[in-house]
């Protein structure tokens, strides 16, 4: 197991990353990110099995797919981070040409994207036909996904759910963003969902609370806990208790940054608390 | 004028099914979804040689295409089966994004399209799908005419990578091409040599073509009739080539007017050949409840329908 005070640097690095790439171009989805960066960093650097390089087929390794994709920055930062491209390319997020479009898409080549996302709700379906397909193949690596809490409110999500408790796919790990937050206000104010956690429980999967989904010791105990419910003719969700804009103190518990960029003050005061540690691209 | 025999009248649908077992025995990583129309769709079969390749997600839609674009990843070719209807209208988005956009080898096979889907009536008729499918970049668009060639195109489908719309209806039609024949997609198919008009149809109107030409030539005029079964990418050479020779051209769709297969051979043909051209499809209506018979005379999807097209587009020159 990695140090996780390493982890915990990569974290601050990919934070430094996420409020770089939204200022430069001065859009992009700040909030989100920041809330899933422990995630992202656990997920890529110490849960998942993953091959060197990368190949759309992700044969004999873990998949992941990014369900609510306009938390791209942190997407980007990590798998860069990771090795599948250079940290430098970062500096074209959301440029002309530029393969960081402002929602993850396969159709410019950029290694580590399996699916376009964006528009919302469609992650759970694909990671299940993958999973699918990897029973098929007999190969025993998992898929994970992520969506957003407010992206539940997409009705092909439930289509999903109820298909995977019903056909006991025991080789997939969704992870609900839960961060209360969506663009108009909250996920209650919006369009309360009421309990998420008995929701799925009820449609027949098997629930797991990561209630410190931005402490990294607790993201990896929660994702590896997941792991090991794998396989046992159930689904595996894990709510992760997320605060949006974590990490910058003027962004977190608020809807307000979930679309929104900072300005050259705002970007050093958030930089300031974000020590640089893996060094800026 | 070359004849064509309709060897016994037989459901497109049926073709696909067969084409779909076939497949299965043929190519093991071909895997088929359905949303709770696996009757409908003729999949009987592959569910029950295949069971384990056979998905059967209810009725959910938008969840089998985004299932199906994730089979792609490992290898597998989905096939999805269900209404056109529900294939394309209902899960536009899904397609775009998960399928269309992200580039996947995904054959979403559509059942009951146009009018001739009959008695259910417009909420299930659509005459807008092959519109929808072809504004999408890079989905191929097929629109097959008879069993025989809906089981090729089936087949033909499997062994091209990329995303394909597979067109096909529900009720009993001529059957008159080749058994077993090649299916090439993106290429036009002249079943009969004319000189005075074109007609280029597709799907059920191939056949109401070749009895209209028939008609013609005993009034005098002789017609060139042309399958086009791949409506994207759209064989323009062969559209170009036959307008020159006759000057005129009636295309034929069981569509509306906008979006279908008239309108491709129109913006061909402006671009490259400017022609008369008359379109027989329906009129930017919905359909109603009625035999397939009956709606195709009342909507004017018939032979005696391009038989009138043909006068006035020959009128026209």
């Amino acid at each position: 197991m990695a140090d996780i005070a390493q982890l915990e640097d990569m974290v601050t690095q990919v934070r430094r990353d996420i409020i770089r790439q939204v200022h430069k171009v001065n859009s992009g989805h700040p909030g989100g990110s920041l809330g899933c960066a422990e995630f992202f960093v656990a997920l890529y650097q110490e849960v998942m099995n993953r091959k060197e390089g990368f190949n759309m087929n992700g044969e004999g390794e873990d998949l992941f797919f990014l369900s609510n994709g306009h938390i791209s920055p942190v997407f980007y930062s990590v798998l860069a981070r990771s090795g599948y491209f250079p940290v430098e390319e970062l500096n074209t997020f959301r440029l002309l040409n530029s393969r960081l479009q402002g929602h993850p898409t396969t159709h410019e080549g950029l290694p580590g994207i399996r699916m376009a996302s964006g528009s919302l709700g469609q992650g759970i379906s694909v990671a299940l036909g993958a999973a699918a397909t990897k029973k098929l193949n007999n190969d025993n690596h998992l898929v994970y996904a992520l969506c957003g809490d407010g992206e539940l409110q997409e009705g092909q999500n439930w289509e999903a759910i109820m298909y995977a408790a019903a056909n006991k796919v025991d080789n997939i790990i969704v992870s609900i963003d839960l961060n209360g937050q969506q663009i108009d206000g909250s996920t209650d104010a919006v369009l309360g969902m009421g309990s998420i956690r008995s929701k799925f429980e009820a449609f027949g999967w098997d629930v797991l609370d990561v209630k410190e989904g931005n402490n990294m010791s607790a993201v990896i105990d929660g994702l590896k806990a997941a792991k090991a419910k794998t396989g046992n003719k159930k689904p595996i969700c894990v709510l992760l208790h997320t605060i949006m804009g974590n990490g910058v103190d003027f962004m977190m518990h608020t809807h307000a940054w979930h679309g929104k960029a900072p300005n050259d003050e705002q970007l050093a005061i958030g930089l300031a608390q974000n020590a640089e540690t893996l060094g800026d691209y | 004028m070359k004849t064509y025999t309709n060897t016994g009248n037989k459901d497109t649908r049926s073709g696909f099914g067969a084409g779909l077992e076939a497949l299965g025995k043929k190519n093991e990583n071909v895997v088929a979804l359905c949303a709770d129309l696996t009757g409908s769709l003729k999949m009987d079969a592959f569910k029950a040689n295949h069971p384990e390749r056979f998905f059967q997600v209810g009725i959910a839609e938008a969840n089998m295409i985004g299932m199906a674009a994730g089979m792609t990843i490992g290898g597998k070719i989905p096939f999805t089966g269900t209404f056109a209807n529900f294939s394309t209208g209902r899960v536009y988005d899904q397609i775009r994004q998960s399928v269309a956009y992200s580039g996947k080898n995904v054959k979403i096979c559509a059942s009951h399209a146009g009018i001739t889907l009959g008695e259910d009536g417009a909420t299930h008729q659509i005459l807008e799908d092959i519109g929808l499918m072809k504004m999408l970049p890079g989905m191929t668009v097929i629109n097959t005419c008879d069993y025989n060639q809906t089981k090729a195109a089936t087949l033909a489908i499997a062994d091209y990578d990329g995303p394909v719309y597979l067109r096909f209806g529900r009720p009993k039609v001529a059957n008159f091409t080749p058994e077993n024949g090649a299916f090439n997609i993106g290429k036009a198919v002249e079943l009969t040599e004319g000189n005075d008009v074109t007609i280029i149809a597709t799907g059920h109107l191939v056949w109401e073509a070749l009895e209209a030409a028939k008609t013609l030539n005993e009034a005098g005029i002789s017609a060139e009739v042309i399958n086009i079964h791949t409506i994207k990418p759209l064989d323009a050479n062969a559209i170009i080539a036959s307008a020159q020779k006759t000057g005129c051209v009636v295309t034929a769709e069981e569509h509306n007017y906008m979006g279908g297969l008239g309108e491709s051979v129109a913006r061909v043909l402006a671009e490259n050949a400017p022609t008369p051209q008359e379109m027989v499809a329906t009129q930017d209506t919905f359909g109603e409840s009625g035999t397939p018979a009956q709606l195709m005379e009342k909507y004017g999807l018939n032979a005696e329908a391009i038989v009138t097209a043909a006068k006035k587009v020959v009128a026209r020159k």
